[in-house]
């Protein structure tokens, strides 16, 4: 019990025992504040989700040796054209959904497999390198949104040229996998009552209930969990698979590696190309749950709370698991999602959550780092 | 054997094409940009004076191996924390100059000590520096804005209530100097004086420095000869522009150009510095940890005190470096101005044809001069050429993060090809 005790506390382990720590904390605190718990629990289960695909595109380049991919927005960019041009289409519901995938795919490809060999040129450096690739392809594409030929109405400003900065799915595929199969409670505000909705979307229950005469209090996104779930069996089969294993080896050991035959070069490309089409799938699931696209400057930072997401799940900078996706990006949204509105219970002005988010995501990953210096 | 004057060409080239790439970018932003070049060099002066000391303190831990320091936004913290401090006790004797001066003090404490932590980290992440310091810039501006907004004025008391939001915590989003300290550095902006006059005084510097080598050693280097040629050149040439009409108006209205001299003193004493620090003991050590860890080890140097040294003092000259920066500014974006000044400053040193082993002042200068050349026309090129200033925003901002990514791959690269090699 002891050394399970120890085990839990330290190394790669320690940040997912102090946020859970921290995140029994928040809930026995909105417990005593009087938050309604369904809607936080709700909330959490959303956001997990949505976030999950993103946060388990860290797991094959950690596993292939790339460490945490800091160029996510590589792959975030990819799913993102995709998804303004399923929009221009004017496809819409699962068909748009499908579509913005299919297109987003071949382009992560592309720029999964240039990205990849880049990277084996730059070994030792990865993290920089890609954090700055990343960063560059970002403020490049923001010029693409402006000069691409798009006209649909609703993504383009009505004067000026370029795609809006926000773009709502409302009549594209937003929220298609929330929606689907969802189990949804609605508190009528006359009476109070609490009325159960299966398979519908917000739009059924406004129709029905006018004027904000119903309020949906809890969810269960159904479709968003058994597509999450869905996508970490898929990665879970690929890791059991032969090459999936050569992958891991090629990560774990490179020398030993090498000496058994595998192309360790080769490797690191799949694991970044994969890590890029995980990417690229994860943002259309991550845009559908937000209801929004989000262009220009957005994805910049994307890469940062997904690194640390996994880190929380227990992983390294050499180790990941998709258990440790799992629990950390329910540990760490969790935390998100249940701080915001106790934090505004007890400080009223600003954004205590905010800053709660970014000393808990860098420190996080800084930890990580200390771990790759100690192990050299 | 003798070297052709093509071999020298080509290796000239090859040793500057950062450089020169960078100076046909910017000149043609610059024409296309079709702004005047009394707008364009009085632009460049302001950020000149604003921006080289920060970028200048970004040498030190380049020489000892750390490779770009990101991490010089914790150095700004501190210069900002200690401009609030004096804005809330609202102290600028001597025209804000004392304000500025006291600011620098109050600093300096501050980011010797988050340098040293800073430091205790780094050396934890071997290997890793850059990424390192970046992350821990992230991290303390998470830190910074904790303290700034729920506990200012909470936990510490705000005298000056202008600089806090109206519940009574937490800080303004920004800050105005405005009467105070705006050019506290230069007495409230007395000491700017014609930017030709300063030319024409460094270049005699020059030339009598030149001449009284030539008195000593009675002959002159290659360098020293052309060092001479230039100066004369520049003197002439500024003589010329202050004191005659011989030049069009768009050249002749460059005399109304001016300098913040005190700023630049300390420009150039920054400059001195990185250079006589190269020739002290402590600059040696830096070197030799910069070139190879181990063999300094061996002979019985502290590596890890080295470093926390270079970092330190990278630190502690930001502060003093966002210290300058702001007042010239005049209105502090108390969430805000830090943030990107790492990232700048790193492509500016970058453009400057400088890596991840080896800067010089002179990378910084010519940095400076060219990437905020690029950084003041290309909104404008980007309107005259696509219809939408927005553009030339971002191509800028993808110069600055792509010009900092290339260099960075391009020298692990060879890193990695020299260790397989």
């Amino acid at each position: 019990m002891n050394k399970f005790l120890k085990n839990m506390t330290s190394g790669a382990n320690l940040p997912r025992f102090i946020i859970s720590t921290f995140f029994l904390l928040v809930c026995v605190m909105a417990f005593v504040v009087k938050i309604p718990f369904t809607t936080l629990m709700s909330d959490t289960l959303v956001r997990f989700a949505m976030n999950g695909v993103l946060v388990l595109a860290m797991v094959p380049s950690i596993q292939s040796g790339l460490g945490p991919n800091f160029a996510l927005p590589i792959g975030i960019i990819a799913g993102l054209i995709g998804s303004v041009i399923t929009f221009e289409f004017g496809i819409t519901g699962f068909a748009g959904l499908g579509l913005a995938i299919l297109i987003s795919i071949p382009m992560a490809l592309i720029l999964g497999y240039l990205y990849g060999k880049m990277l084996n040129k730059v070994k030792g450096s990865e993290l920089i390198v890609s954090t700055y690739t990343g960063f560059s392809i970002v403020s490049l594409m923001s010029i693409g949104w402006i000069i691409m030929p798009l006209r649909h109405p609703e993504m383009t400003w009505p004067l000026g040229k370029g795609l809006r900065n926000i773009i709502l799915l409302d009549n594209s595929f937003g929220k298609m996998l929330n929606d689907f199969l969802s189990l949804k409670y609605a508190r009528v505000a006359e009476t109070g009552n609490l009325v159960a909705f299966f398979n519908r979307t917000d739009k059924f229950i406004m129709d029905l209930y006018p004027n904000n005469a119903a309020v949906v209090e809890f969810i269960i996104p159904t479709g968003l969990l058994i597509f999450f779930f869905l996508c970490c069996y898929v990665l879970y089969l690929f890791n059991r698979s032969k090459i999936g294993m050569e992958m891991r080896a090629a990560g774990d050991n490179p020398k030993f590696a090498l000496a058994s035959g595998i192309n360790v070069d080769q490797m690191r490309i799949l694991g970044a190309t994969i890590s890029t089409v995980i990417a690229s799938v994860g943002i259309v699931v991550f845009s559908q749950s937000y209801g929004y696209l989000q262009l220009y400057q957005a994805p910049l930072f994307m890469a940062f709370p997904a690194i640390a997401a996994i880190l929380i799940g227990g992983a390294s900078t050499q180790k990941a698991k998709i258990f440790h996706v799992i629990i950390g990006t329910f540990l760490f949204q969790g935390l998100l999602t249940m701080s915001l509105p106790v934090a505004n219970k007890l400080i009223v002005e600003g954004n205590l959550s905010e800053v709660l988010r970014m000393i808990i995501q860098n420190g996080v990953i800084l930890y990580a780092l200390t771990k790759v210096g100690g192990q050299e | 054997m003798k070297t052709t004057f093509s071999d020298q060409l080509k290796k000239f080239l090859l040793k500057n094409i950062v450089v020169i790439v960078f100076v046909v970018i910017s000149t043609l932003a610059f024409i296309a940009s079709k702004q005047s070049l009394y707008f364009l060099m009085s632009q460049l002066l302001e950020r000149i004076s604003r921006n080289s000391f920060l970028v200048l303190s970004l040498l030190i831990p380049v020489m000892a191996g750390m490779g770009l320091n990101f991490s010089i936004i914790i150095g700004a913290m501190a210069g900002q924390a200690a401009l609030v401090i004096v804005t809330n006790y609202q102290i600028s004797f001597w025209n804000g100059f004392g304000g500025i001066m006291l600011a620098m003090l109050i600093a300096a404490p501050m980011a010797i000590l988050f340098g040293i932590l800073t430091g205790m980290l780094l050396n934890r992440t071997k290997g890793q520096e850059m990424i390192a310091s970046m992350i821990v810039g992230l991290f303390a501006n998470g830190v910074y804005q904790f303290i700034f907004l729920f506990a200012v004025g909470g936990l510490f008391t705000i005298r000056n209530k202008d600089i806090l939001l109206t519940s009574g915590i937490g800080l303004r989003n920004s800050i105005t100097f405005a009467e105070t300290l705006k050019f506290g550095l230069d007495f409230g902006g007395a000491t700017k004086v014609p930017f030709f006059n300063i030319l024409m005084v460094l270049s005699v510097i020059v030339i009598l420095v030149y001449l009284g080598m030539f008195a000593m050693k009675k002959q002159l280097t290659a360098k020293q000869k052309s060092g001479i040629i230039v100066s004369v050149s520049v003197l002439v040439f500024s003589a010329l522009i202050m004191y005659t009409n011989v030049f069009p108006l768009q050249v002749r209205m460059l005399k109304s150009l001016t300098f913040p001299a005190v700023s630049g003193l300390f420009i150039a004493a920054l400059c001195g510095f990185n250079m006589i620090i190269i020739k002290t003991k402590l600059g040696q050590d830096f070197r030799a940890v910069g070139q190879n860890q181990h063999i300094a080890a061996v002979s019985g140097i502290n590596v890890n005190r080295v470093r926390i040294i270079a970092i330190t003092i990278s630190t502690v000259l930001a502060a003093w470096g966002q210290i300058i920066f702001l007042q010239e500014i005049g209105v502090m974006n108390t969430f805000g101005s830090h943030v990107q000044i790492a990232q700048f400053s790193v492509a500016a040193l970058l453009v400057g044809g400088a890596t991840v082993s080896k800067a010089t002042n002179n990378n910084a200068i010519v940095g400076v001069i060219l990437f905020h050349t690029l950084f003041i026309v290309s909104p404008f090129a980007g309107k005259e050429l696509f219809g939408d200033p927005q553009i030339g925003e971002f191509f800028r901002t993808f110069v600055a993060y792509g010009v900092i990514g290339l260099s960075l791959g391009l020298y692990a690269w060879k890193t990695l090809f020299t260790n397989k090699g």
